[in-house]
């Protein structure tokens, strides 16, 4: 009976662990060994070009002044955009959630719309509308007599355009994961509340996001992570421009990586992105335990 | 309750407002796709088509090989939903109902490399397809995505609801393992196949930055790598750009609207745990 099983077992889980450990955990352990050597374009003409370098990939990586200004560039994009979505996210579920709102279903559903919409076909869509000459974004704010901006071809502005239009495809996914959190808080809490004279305000104040505190953390460790790994954004409005201000460390590592053919040093750029998303993740679940909500 | 009207106005005009925001770039892509090329581009913008026409889908049907794309798209996509369905259920259920020595060490070994993200395994990984001779084909896209840690994770989390009193009984009664599954488990995980159908088919359809690294000529450029280069080349033509747009989004907002409960639920189950 039981050796039956353990057969049967390693046989179910068998095609899924072939796969996993041939596509992607054999091939992180061979990502921390090529970041140590020096592999380029001649080692892909022939193995024997390959040599073992040690740290130096991770020193040039960090001596590399472009690798600081994509950090620079994603931090800035991840500490502005995160909080902007899950604040963005949380107004909009309280807002479908609310006893007034019609049509709930509806507003929920097109909310959500943009996040099953493919990236690049927005990213384009967004890139028009954010032209500066025929796009409607500036046509609408000439109503209120802004003058015609250059949003992804100023460099001051191209990385809050990508953030704007970040919030706009993402906020939806947080939001569905907040709505399902509001609907299980127990109604008996707010009638108490009621009864007790508190207003609407005092009711989300001291119930509502005191309850959510869990919710929101998962919501905004997930968006977070995904935040650090900017990249479809800047390949498609900007190419990293205009003065590599839209430019993320996954973009640096595609460009070292597939475009330059350093291998070695793409990989070294992929594990310290890494390191720096681990760092970020712990920061903030020290933070969320401290309230609590983890 | 003193709900005033002009709450109830504010509330939902708020949600219009938003709603408004979220689906005018996608309304603005099909009337843009079928204005004749150029007329896009002009003071104050056009919202709507004067003379509408098909020419754009024409044009890239036809002259831009958008078909072979489409085709493309769904052939990897397809493939990786089959294959990644047939994997990580029978994982899923394995790790949640099977009794055997090192499963949790197994599960766990999986659950911890959740943590690594896909880029970090790139660089090997085109080498890899190198040796393998993958390189710009369709197996080089779906050989990599044939099966998910988080799909196995979704599915166990959803088989350990099966009463094991029931596979004990159909055990008593000789049944072979694999006859179990194929009747007694599968029908059970219906409802989660087709939560994880269209999560898999959506981010497979959707996927980026690996079918870009891989497929290194355009002859299996799947559609959003075909609309990126599309993007490069044609810079000027919006409207064309839209009618290709408008071929990349539509199939699978059609597939979300469809199964948007599956689609939600899937997700919701993800983000439990984190």
């Amino acid at each position: 009976m039981k050796s039956n099983q353990t057969l049967a077992a390693w046989v179910f889980t068998g095609p899924a662990l072939i796969v996993i450990g041939l596509f992607f955990l054999v091939p992180v352990l061979l990502a921390l060994g090529l970041s140590f050597t020096d592999f380029d374009i001649y080692a892909l003409a022939s193995l024997k070009n390959v040599q073992f370098v040690g740290l130096d990939n991770y020193l040039t990586v960090l001596r590399m002044g472009l690798f600081w200004k994509a950090l620079g560039n994603t931090l800035y994009f991840v500490v502005v955009g995160v909080p902007l979505s899950i604040g963005a996210a949380l107004g909009a579920a309280l807002l479908v959630h609310s006893r007034l709102a019609r049509w709930k279903g509806f507003f929920r559903t097109a909310l959500f719309t943009p996040v099953v919409a493919n990236i690049i076909a927005v990213a384009v869509i967004w890139k028009y509308l954010f032209q500066q000459q025929y796009g409607i974004v500036n046509y609408v704010l000439g109503w209120f007599g802004v003058q015609p901006i250059d949003w992804l071809g100023n460099p001051h502005m191209a990385m809050p355009t990508i953030i704007f239009f970040a919030l706009w495809k993402n906020f939806g996914y947080a939001m569905v994961i907040v709505l399902a959190g509001l609907q299980a808080i127990p109604d008996e809490l707010y009638e108490a509340a009621r009864l007790d004279g508190a207003s609407t305000w005092r009711q989300v104040r001291h119930i509502t996001l005191p309850m959510l505190g869990p919710t929101l953390m998962t919501v905004g460790l997930l968006t977070m992570v995904g935040y650090f790994q900017l990249f479809a954004e800047p390949y498609v409005m900007t190419e990293g421009g205009p003065l590599q201000s839209t430019l993320s460390v996954l973009y640096l590592m595609y460009n070292q990586g597939f475009d330059w053919w350093n291998l070695g040093l793409a990989s070294a750029i992929a594990f310290t992105l890494f390191v720096f998303t681990l760092a970020a993740t712990f920061l903030l679940v020290r933070v969320g335990r401290r309230k609590g909500w983890v | 309750m003193k709900s005033s009207r002009a709450a109830v106005w504010g509330v939902n005009a708020l949600l219009a407002l938003l709603a408004l925001l979220a689906l005018f770039p996608l309304l603005w892509m099909l009337s843009v796709s079928l204005m004749p090329l150029g007329s896009a581009s002009t003071f104050p913008p056009p919202l709507l088509p004067v003379h509408p026409t098909l020419a754009n889908y024409r044009a890239l049907f036809v002259g831009a090989d958008l078909g072979r794309y489409l085709l493309n798209s769904l052939i990897v996509s397809g493939g990786i939903t089959l294959g990644s369905l047939a994997c990580n259920v029978l994982a899923g259920y394995a790790f949640a109902k099977l009794r055997y020595a090192g499963r949790e060490r197994t599960f766990n070994l999986l659950l911890g490399a959740l943590v690594i993200p896909t880029q970090v395994a790139m660089m090997p990984l085109f080498l890899l397809a190198r040796e393998l001779h993958i390189v710009n084909s369709y197996a080089g896209v779906i050989l990599p995505s044939l099966a998910s840690i988080f799909g196995i994770y979704l599915v166990r989390q959803y088989a350990r609801a099966i009463p094991t009193e029931m596979l004990e009984a159909a055990r008593i009664d000789g049944a072979s393992e694999f006859r179990i599954f194929a009747r007694v488990v599968l029908p059970l995980l219906k409802p989660i196949i087709l939560t994880l159908t269209i999560l898999t088919f959506l981010t497979a359809w959707n996927d980026f930055m690996w079918p870009l690294i891989v497929l290194t000529g355009s002859s299996h450029y799947t559609l959003p790598i075909a609309l990126a280069s599309l993007a490069r080349q044609h810079n000027q033509d919006v409207e064309m750009l839209m009618a290709g747009s408008m071929v990349t989004v539509v199939p699978v907002l059609v597939l979300f609207l469809l199964l948007q409960r599956y689609y939600i639920q899937g997700l919701l189950l993800g983000s439990v745990k984190g």
